[in-house]
């Protein structure tokens, strides 16, 4: 029960990840963060099989980092979704696939925009301009649909988020333990209170 | 549930008089649950070659991705476009390479050869070709498509009523099918040029 939610603004990407790291039915931390680095203007937000989770993002991030020092070139938003999904791709018919969805944020620095994309454990990428991952897409996708709009401010997203957060307290039966928040811009990626 | 439902998604292709016509609905999804209504199916190939791709959503990506390489290779080698009945034997043997582990994918080749002449096909998930002279249906609004079609096709049609029926046929199938739809894309391709038309639909 683990839930990623990310909304595109006018010149960001506000990211939102459930903070509770579940086993079974036990709570096992109320303050795990479900996202990788992967550089100065890319976030990857990851559940799924646990295990695959951490070990995918980490060889995502380190791939990168190793194709950046190589070639002395920073990789796009949409580079690093193709990478990813390549990865993921070639995984899926492997023997033991990696089982993990995936949102990943970025902010393209060359042409000033922010890129959102929504991948899952079969390797299908698409850029949307908000996603959900887990159980919380029943819910959360209905008030993006109702609330988003293409130059939306950061202050007016966090508004959309809280929404979303008090729709999920209020209709699931699960307890989040909150969500660690965080934006991507022109300046890289903040955590932020909301 | 079939993986060949499990992102929804339907293509049609139609021949008309030197012209044919490929378009396919718009949605991608994960079940009952609508993800991106930017997500057509209809790729091109070649100035006057197009591939539609139903199926499971992964699968038409990987497609996509390696068509479109061995297109390019075929380009460099050949120094030419490839033709249609080529490009339908590409992707037969391509399919065929995986039988015992296809491909989730019901491709759709439509095109117009040097000569002018139309040529449509379909494929099964392993490559076996499905020539037609008429029209081709494939995705999760097949049964609702083949009615469409068999209804208001005729043979021999210009390009600007293939446009018409294809579009009829498809917009009409998607709304009795509840994972296809939010619109489509309609390529009319003849032999001097190809148009690509966004289609609105219903948003529901």
């Amino acid at each position: 029960m683990e839930s990623l939610l990310a909304v595109q603004g006018q010149d960001f990407v506000l990211t939102a990840s459930s903070s509770s790291a579940v086993r079974g039915i036990t709570v096992l931390k109320p303050d795990d963060d479900k996202s990788q680095i992967l550089n100065s203007h890319n976030l990857m937000l990851y559940c799924g099989e646990a295990g695959d989770t951490t070990n995918f993002a980490e060889y995502i991030a380190a791939n990168i980092s190793l194709y950046t020092l190589r070639h002395n070139l920073n990789l796009s938003p949409e580079a690093t979704a193709s990478f990813t999904r390549k990865q993921l791709a070639t995984s899926l018919r492997s023997r033991k696939p990696y089982q993990v969805n995936i949102l990943l944020a970025g902010y393209e620095t060359n042409l000033g925009k922010p890129e959102l994309f929504w991948l899952d454990y079969l390797a299908t990428c698409v850029r949307v301009p908000y996603a959900c991952q887990g159980y919380s897409s029943f819910y959360c996708l209905s008030i993006f649909d109702r609330y988003y709009k293409p130059d939306l401010t950061i202050d007016e997203a966090v508004r959309i988020m809280k929404l979303c957060f008090d729709e999920l307290k209020k209709r699931m039966p699960i307890d989040f333990k909150g969500f660690i928040c965080k934006v991507v811009d022109k300046d890289g990626i903040r955590e932020i209170n909301i | 549930m079939s993986i060949m439902e499990y992102n929804g998604g339907s293509c049609v292709a139609m021949a008309g008089k030197n012209c044919v016509a490929i378009a396919s609905d718009l949605r991608l999804g994960v079940q009952s649950i609508s993800l991106t209504n930017n997500f057509p199916k209809v790729f091109a190939m070649g100035d006057k070659t197009y591939l539609g791709l139903t199926g499971l959503a992964t699968d038409v990506q990987t497609l996509y991705e390696l068509f479109r390489y061995k297109v390019n290779l075929y380009k460099f080698r050949e120094e030419r476009q490839i033709q249609p009945k080529t490009f339908a034997n590409l992707v037969s043997s391509t399919l065929y390479e995986k039988r015992f582990g296809p491909y989730f994918s019901f491709p759709v080749v439509a095109g117009v050869s040097n000569d002018n002449t139309p040529f449509i096909c379909g494929f099964d998930s392993i490559g076996c070709i499905d020539f037609a002279e008429d029209f081709i249906v494939s995705g999760t609004a097949t049964e609702q498509l083949y009615g469409m079609c068999e209804s208001v096709y005729e043979p021999n049609l210009e390009p600007d009523d293939l446009f018409e029926t294809i579009s009829q046929a498809l917009l009409n199938a998607q709304d009795r099918d509840c994972i296809s739809g939010w619109g489509c894309v309609v390529y009319v391709i003849t032999a001097d040029k190809c148009i690509k038309r966004l289609v609105k639909g219903r948003q529901d």
